[in-house]
């Protein structure tokens, strides 16, 4: 029980897959078994992967020198890392919790095109930006909404419901833009959105927020703790009392929030709202949550390797621009660095877990 | 003996006009249209010839595929404009579509129609050329734009966009550009578009083989997906490869928006900044001085097409030309638009 406990407090991601936990973190525990659980927990699982980061920073360092290392270049893979971050952080909820979804970058185009058009930009500039806002996360949420109501109560594949929902979703984008580039000219908005705080670009401020939210969630709440539940065992969820299917639902509902928050940090990126917004995110997403260590299956993952997955494939690609490589060896590159980060986090998730 | 080589001499001479002419003519092309979307009457053709005078009704059906991007777009309302010019046009227009198999149905249909001409763009050209083929074979005179078929046989005339000639018109500029402002060995930067597709490959060629005839080449080169966002992306990482940068080419002026964002982002600004395909976006940066030059891929070739398939139904010529019939292949010019020229291509711009 106290190992268990322990676990939940302090590891970024407590294997619960047989377990329900339903003993609330435990006060004590002490100061030594936290350090010694961090390490063989949390610090551990993720070691290979912080492995696999630090090596290719290092060789952004030999190929490119200084000016890999910059301050600015740092800021520009932290800015670029962002949207596809905060996207890859609600995705990890979902697949925790057991389900997949597909639509996410469908969804940031919607919201991006339905927050910028004409009539809602004239509605912004007649009161204020947050309108905008408010309307990417409502289109956002509502999105989710109707994913998670059809596979929790509707009882759908989540694979199929999203896949209809990718199609759907982005086929309205196209109806509601026209097809065209939606250029986003309300000047407060683009103001706050796009600029810095102490040099660190607002965009990386809200990733940097959304990451220890979601790490707070996960591992200090009992949503949390459902999530991981609900992933592991649903059966065995709802015996305990969860109400798997409400939890399902909530969990779409907060990546359709997070899909809008993104809409509105890529219509800042790019300053603009277009359908073509958020292609192939759920790919990069997936991507990124897996090789952070998450299972597929759910019931176990990490926000931690999640943010450490988007930043390992934004750092290769920001290598291969510095080193004026073309696209091809890219996604060479890519798909080899998916196989060696997952291998690796493997064998060190292997060793450092006791017994 | 004589006779035999003083014909093949004429042979040969109206060859010769005859190319020169199509070279004339693939100028006056694009650099007439603006004059000719203001709804000019054309008074210089009809001096020539009565071309322009309504003939008999003619049916046209045109396909293409589906508009989701600004230049389709543009493509088909130029092309459905054109039409409505001539009183003598019954235009009738299939639904776009980007599924191939639809659009063989839709050339099917016009067969059974019996229309006269078929404005074509196909979404994938080989796929297209059996269809093309059965409607010429049925006396309809199918007008080939963009992509072209995989058979001489399929069409009677073929209008393309010159994706090898906007690298080079691009390359040549910047290399004006090199000359004019003394850069020496200038750093020359490159966004692509997509990578894979033979369009971005010519593009990049022509471009190569330009800088190359004034001894300059492509230091940077990143590729985006035709995507604002993809270009902001590959625009950000590319200006942290280079503190310093003299000329950059963006091949597509949509993905332009988000290259545009990276550079106001990064707050650069030092070099000169080249599009392509000649979005209404780029013209009014280039008229507000924000973009060096644009270099066009017509959107007007459908409109083309259709002009050309009222005069082949018409049993007309190109009037420019001295041969009689209309010519089997016409290749448009890409001309670079700058502040010197934005104001004549400004209606041309579209709307991305």
């Amino acid at each position: 029980m106290s190992l268990q406990t322990s676990a939940v407090e302090s590891g970024d991601g407590p294997d619960l897959r047989k377990d329900v936990p339903e003993g609330k973190g435990a006060a004590g525990g002490g100061l030594r078994d936290r350090v010694t659980t961090l390490l063989s927990g949390s610090a551990g699982r993720n070691l290979g992967l912080v492995i696999a980061l630090l090596l290719l920073c290092l060789i952004g360092l030999i190929t490119a020198g200084d000016r890999f290392a910059s301050l600015d270049n740092m800021m520009t893979v932290l800015r670029l890392s962002s949207v596809i971050g905060v996207v890859s952080i609600g995705m990890t909820f979902v697949i925790i919790g057991g389900g997949i979804d597909l639509s996410v970058g469908a969804i940031i185009a919607l919201a991006s095109v339905w927050a910028s058009t004409l009539a809602t930009q004239a509605m912004a500039n007649d009161t204020h930006w947050i309108v905008m806002v408010t309307t990417a996360l409502m289109v956002g949420a509502a999105c989710g909404l109707i994913n998670g109501l059809l596979i929790a109560y509707g009882r759908m594949a989540a694979f199929i419901v999203t896949l209809a929902m990718m199609a759907a979703a982005r086929g309205l984008a196209e109806i509601i833009a026209g097809r065209r580039t939606q250029v986003v000219s309300v000047g407060p908005f683009l103001d706050f959105f796009r600029g810095s705080l102490f040099g660190v670009p607002r965009l990386v401020i809200i990733f940097a927020l959304v990451a220890i939210a979601g790490w707070v969630v996960l591992n200090r709440t009992a949503f949390g703790r459902r999530t991981l539940a609900v992933g592991g065992n649903p059966e065995a969820a709802r015996l305990a009392g969860i109400n798997v299917k409400r939890h399902q639902t909530m969990l779409y509902v907060l990546l359709g929030l997070a899909c809008g928050l993104a809409a509105v940090m890529l219509m800042a990126r790019t300053t603009a709202g277009t359908s073509t917004h958020g292609g192939m995110y759920e790919l990069d997403a997936i991507a990124a949550v897996v090789i952070g260590g998450t299972l597929l299956s759910g019931g176990r993952g990490t926000i931690v390797g999640t943010v450490i997955g988007v930043l390992i494939f934004q750092t290769l690609t920001n290598i291969f621009t510095l080193n004026n490589l073309d696209t091809s060896t890219q996604a060479v590159a890519k798909g080899a660095i998916i196989v060696v980060a997952v291998l690796l986090q493997q064998r060190m998730a292997a060793r450092s877990t006791p017994g | 003996m004589s006779a035999t080589a003083r014909s093949r001499r004429t042979r040969n001479l109206v060859r010769i006009g005859a190319l020169t002419a199509v070279a004339a003519l693939a100028v006056g092309c694009t650099s007439n249209t603006p004059a000719a979307e203001s709804d000019d009457d054309g008074g210089g053709t009809s001096a020539v010839s009565d071309n322009d005078e309504t003939g008999d009704t003619v049916v046209i059906g045109f396909s293409g595929p589906a508009a989701d991007h600004g230049w389709l777009a543009a493509i088909n309302s130029a092309a459905q404009s054109e039409a409505e010019k001539y009183d003598d046009i019954d235009f009738r227009i299939a639904e776009g579509t980007n599924d191939p198999s639809m659009q063989i149905s839709h050339v099917e249909t016009f067969i059974n129609d019996g229309v006269d001409a078929i404005v074509l763009l196909p979404t994938d050209g080989a796929a297209l050329t059996e269809v093309a083929t059965e409607a010429m074979q049925a006396g309809i005179q199918v007008v080939n734009v963009d992509r072209e078929f995989s058979s001489e046989f399929a069409a009677r005339t073929t209008v393309l966009g010159d994706n090898y000639g906007m690298g080079v018109s691009a390359g040549t500029y910047a290399c004006q550009l090199v000359e004019e402002n003394d850069l020496g060995d200038a750093v020359i930067a490159e966004i692509a578009g997509i990578d894979s597709l033979p369009l971005t490959q010519d593009r990049s060629q022509g471009f190569e083989d330009a800088l190359a005839e004034c001894g300059q080449d492509v230091d940077r080169r990143v590729a985006a997906e035709f995507t604002v966002e993809s270009g902001e992306a590959a625009a950000s990482n590319l200006l942290q490869a280079a503190n310093e940068i003299d000329i950059i080419w963006n091949h597509d002026d949509d993905q332009g928006v988000g290259v545009k964002a990276a550079f106001d982002n990064a707050d650069r600004d030092e070099f000169f900044f080249i599009g392509g395909a000649g979005s209404a976006n780029a013209m009014r940066w280039i008229e507000s001085g924000e973009m060096e030059a644009t270099v066009l891929y017509p959107p007007t070739q459908a409109a083309d097409g259709v002009r050309l398939a009222r005069l082949l139904a018409q049993e007309k010529g190109l009037a420019d030309l001295v041969q009689v019939e209309v010519p089997r292949r016409v290749v448009l010019n890409a001309p670079v638009v700058n502040a010197d020229n934005v104001e004549q291509y400004m209606p041309l711009g579209f709307e991305s």
